[in-house]
């Protein structure tokens, strides 16, 4: 098939009354993980796709208010950790990932990372999902296993099940387990 | 071909790394009315395939890409 074709095709997609549709199961919470499900909803909510978001084990501290702001990088089992010292070019070797301290340490190196290249915080871009309608659903049986209630959640987030989840799925161009 | 087309509105996306050129990008078309034209500056290596995507999507035309002085540029037609 030519470009022009291929072109012509996707574009009367747009034209067609079904929004095309973006699921992603988010389960990890540390911070690096807590990026890309939110790069992905907010930019398919930008190209007018419908979106929803799963946060589902870990993933729901990316959800829950009294975790969201203290996410943190894992420096133990991380083999891509660059030295935390530019100026000496020595990935940190990963027995000092148990360190105490290494978290805090991993953790800051990324937020300055972010910080540099203006990329909005975790707390800013969950906002602005749900601000471009992304859904956001809290995994029930999350919620119940680590004693999180409906209030520690970040307002506009919805509660659901694998079954409801599952449903919104299945309808999905595009199915993510992050 | 560039230096014909007359943008209503510019966009500034220097600096910064997706998705925020694109989410801008997003929000910038809404204030326009369908014809008028939104010229975006963007310096994220990613930029035009990006734009060319969310153009084949949103259905609003992409008349042009140029990448000048290390930026990437793109100008997008607001469909109606």
């Amino acid at each position: 098939m030519s470009e022009e074709s291929t072109r012509a095709a996707v574009t009367s997609d747009a034209s067609q009354t079904r929004r095309r549709r973006l699921a992603i199961v988010a389960s990890k919470g540390t911070l690096d993980m807590a990026y890309p499900p939110l790069i992905l909803g907010s930019t398919a909510a930008a190209m007018g796709w419908e979106a929803g978001i799963f946060f589902t084990f870990y993933g729901l501290d990316i959800i829950n208010k009294r975790k969201w702001h203290r996410l943190k990088v894992a420096p133990l089992a991380n083999p891509a950790m660059p030295s935390p010292i530019n100026a000496v070019p020595i990935s940190v070797p990963n027995i000092v990932g148990v360190l105490p301290g290494m978290t805090e340490v991993a953790t800051a190196m990324m937020k300055n990372w972010m910080e540099r290249a203006q990329m909005p915080s975790v707390q800013e871009l969950v906002q602005m999902c749900l601000d471009m309608g992304v859904k956001l659903y809290a995994c029930t049986t999350t919620m119940g296993v680590m004693g999180v209630s409906e209030a520690d959640l970040v307002e506009g987030v919805s509660c659901l099940g694998a079954a409801g989840f599952l449903d919104f799925a299945a309808e999905a161009d595009v199915n993510l387990f992050i | 071909m560039t230096e014909t087309i007359t943008a209503n509105k510019v966009l500034d996306c220097s600096g910064l790394l997706c998705p925020m050129p694109i989410i801008r990008t997003s929000q910038a078309i809404k204030e326009l009315e369908p014809g008028q034209i939104l010229k975006i500056i963007a310096t994220d290596a990613g930029f035009h395939p990006d734009i060319e995507a969310w153009s084949r999507q949103t259905g609003h035309v992409l008349l042009a890409t140029a990448q000048e002085d290390g930026k990437y540029i793109a100008y997008v037609r607001k469909s109606g």
